[in-house]
């Protein structure tokens, strides 16, 4: 019986879609994800201004990028942003979606407004923020709150926190909305069991939340990290990488260099940067998130 | 022991009474405090937009933030509307449109060639689109503005559409793939022995049973390009090609300091997907979460 299930895998199935049926999506993805990469590579190793052709440089754009002082602020930058970003949004994230799998009624009417902010693309709630943050105009303008009365955007000491916390402000629902679909699957038998167990709240949600969402921890993770390697919109509405360079991280770095600078060999190098520190921790934290486990779950069966 | 055996059976009687949440028997006071401060967090910057859209420019500056406004108005939004609003949204519904039906399209034909014919190009394309899942689109935007200029299509919908098309469907191939798997192939063998061509089998097979995953995937990919800003912004220049999110930008360099018109831009743009929203909630929010929320 065994073996003649494995031979039956094992032979040509007797019908089956032509293989041409991927030619379309391989040829989109490949000639506007690709072949681009293949051409960043390319074009960084070279000096050029957009127009003409290209000068071989060598290896120049990239010493450039290792000891120019203005690219390695930006490379600081952005992983302080990576980090502050999974700092302050995983924990509200990941308690907001355990409060959130419960079902009672008044937590489905706040996980209604909770999600509104998903609604809002990048550019509405940039310029949104830059008009309520206005220090003569925004919501805090009146000084009624002197603590919140301040120059959010302007000032190069604030700037960097306050994008931060818009990006969080954007990114939170998101993420909770994970979260929630992690703790619903959690079974119900072990919080009965953990209970008469007499495992108080806190040691539950150390003890079985928290071990029981680790796909859902490492997918959210992952989404975050590559998100703060690529957030653009934002930082680019609300302050241009500016005041100064306060918040030019490394795409709005990549992005001036190459369409207001016209360098676009060192932008090049920039992008090729980002490319492979993206797909680095994607591929690294994939091997052990949600993916790669459906992936295998499907090779099994 | 007959301490526990007398908590034991209390337990089981809160279970017995409230079979969904056993242990919700005292108050979750850190859950409902953090709770309410995100209320508040996420409730009053949408509060203040929608307010002050309302407002006249003269009682923006008097009325209290949080007030409500003391003369009403809707000028603001037809101020908006008046400049050109119509026409960006419809630019932004098209883009829209098209890309999402091209990754649909795309990905569903591709999907189903990788789900039942894992070999060969098949095979390849799935590995090279697993790999895509990872490239970050800003990284190509230098090559891919080159590319369009090239193809003489800069400053056209079409140079937006085909580049965000491109992007949406390693995320779409890799949903539909997952789906189409567990679809039993003898299904497709019976077809095929009843005379169908593969071409019917997929159609009148596949396709019906796929349904959910592919409004999973339309409602995922549509919102990613519907909300697109950096495509827009590098491969389009002329106002009669921007798109929505583009043209808050704009709307906040012609309106500048008159915050309620800017903020009634941003409330108008924000209208399409909440209407979605009010529509089919629980489909949109399945949607947005797309593969990951497995």
């Amino acid at each position: 019986m065994t073996v003649l299930a494995t031979k039956r895998a094992e032979a040509k199935p007797r019908f089956g879609p032509p293989a041409s049926l991927s030619v379309p999506a391989l040829a989109l993805f490949g000639f506007f994800a690709i072949v681009p990469l293949i051409i960043a590579l390319g074009l960084s190793f070279t000096r050029w201004n957009g127009l003409g052709s290209p000068e071989w440089v060598g290896f120049d754009n990239w010493v450039t990028i290792f000891s120019d002082p203005a690219i390695a602020h930006s490379i600081w930058l952005t992983l302080g942003l990576m980090i502050l970003s999974w700092v302050i949004q995983t924990p509200i994230a990941m308690l907001l979606g355990v409060f959130l799998a419960g079902h009672e009624r008044y937590r489905e009417i706040l996980a209604v407004i909770y999600f509104v902010p998903l609604l809002l693309s990048s550019a509405a709630i940039a310029i949104a923020f830059r008009n309520l943050l206005d220090p003569n105009f925004g919501l805090f303008a009146s000084g009624a709150i002197p603590f919140l009365d301040q120059n959010w955007l302007g000032d190069p000491d604030l700037a960097f926190i306050t994008v931060t916390l818009i990006i969080a402000w954007q990114f939170i629902p998101f993420h909770t909305l994970l979260y929630q679909g992690g703790a619903r699957q959690i079974s119900q038998s072990m919080y009965e069991a953990a209970a008469l167990d007499g495992a108080g709240r806190v040691r539950q949600f150390f003890s079985i939340t928290v071990p029981q969402m680790k796909y859902t921890i490492v997918t959210s993770s992952m989404l975050m990290m590559v998100g703060a390697l690529t957030y653009f919109d934002v930082i680019w509405i609300l302050t241009q990488g500016g005041p100064g360079d306060a918040t030019r991280i490394l795409p709005l770095a990549m992005y001036q260099t190459g369409f207001v600078a016209n360098q676009m060999g060192l932008a090049s190098a920039i992008a090729i940067v980002l490319a492979v520190v993206g797909m680095t921790i994607s591929l690294t934290i994939t091997r052990l998130s949600g993916f790669s486990r459906m992936e295998s779950q499907m090779e099994g069966e | 022991m007959a301490d526990t055996r007398t908590k034991k059976s209390s337990t089981i009687k809160v279970i017995r009474s409230q079979p969904a949440r056993p242990s919700k028997k005292r108050l979750n006071v850190a859950g409902g405090v953090l709770s309410f401060v995100w209320l508040a967090v996420v409730a009053v910057p949408l509060y203040w937009l929608v307010i002050t859209s309302f407002r006249t420019q003269a009682t923006f500056f008097t009325d209290k933030p949080l007030a409500l406004p003391s003369d009403p108005t809707l000028d603001n939004y037809q101020l908006v509307l008046e400049n050109d609003f119509w026409r960006y949204l419809a630019n932004s519904a098209i883009v829209t449109i098209v890309a999402t039906v091209l990754i649909v399209a795309c990905a569903f034909l591709a999907a189903y060639a990788i789900a039942r014919n894992g070999r060969g190009v098949s095979k390849a394309t799935f590995s090279v689109l697993l790999l895509g899942l990872a490239i970050p689109l800003q990284a190509t935007i230098i090559p891919v503005y080159l590319l369009i200029v090239e193809m003489g299509l800069y400053d056209t919908l079409i140079a937006v559409i085909l580049p965000s098309a491109a992007f949406g469907l390693p995320i779409a191939v890799l949903i539909l793939v997952n789906f189409l798997r567990d679809i039993p192939p003898s299904l497709f063998e019976a077809a095929r022995l009843d005379g169908a061509s593969e071409w019917r089998a997929m159609l009148t097979v596949a396709l019906p049973l796929a349904r959910p995953a592919l409004a999973t995937v339309a409602i995922y990919s549509g919102l990613n390009v519907w909300n697109g800003f950096l495509f827009p912004l590098i491969l389009t220049q002329s106002e009669d090609k921007r798109v929505l999110p583009l043209a808050l930008t704009t709307y906040q360099g012609l309106f500048t300091i008159n915050v309620p018109a800017v903020v009634a831009a941003v409330v108008l743009s924000s209208l399409p997907v909440i209407a979605l929203y009010i529509l089919g909630r629980r489909q949109l929010l399945a949607g947005m979460t797309a593969g990951f929320g497995k």
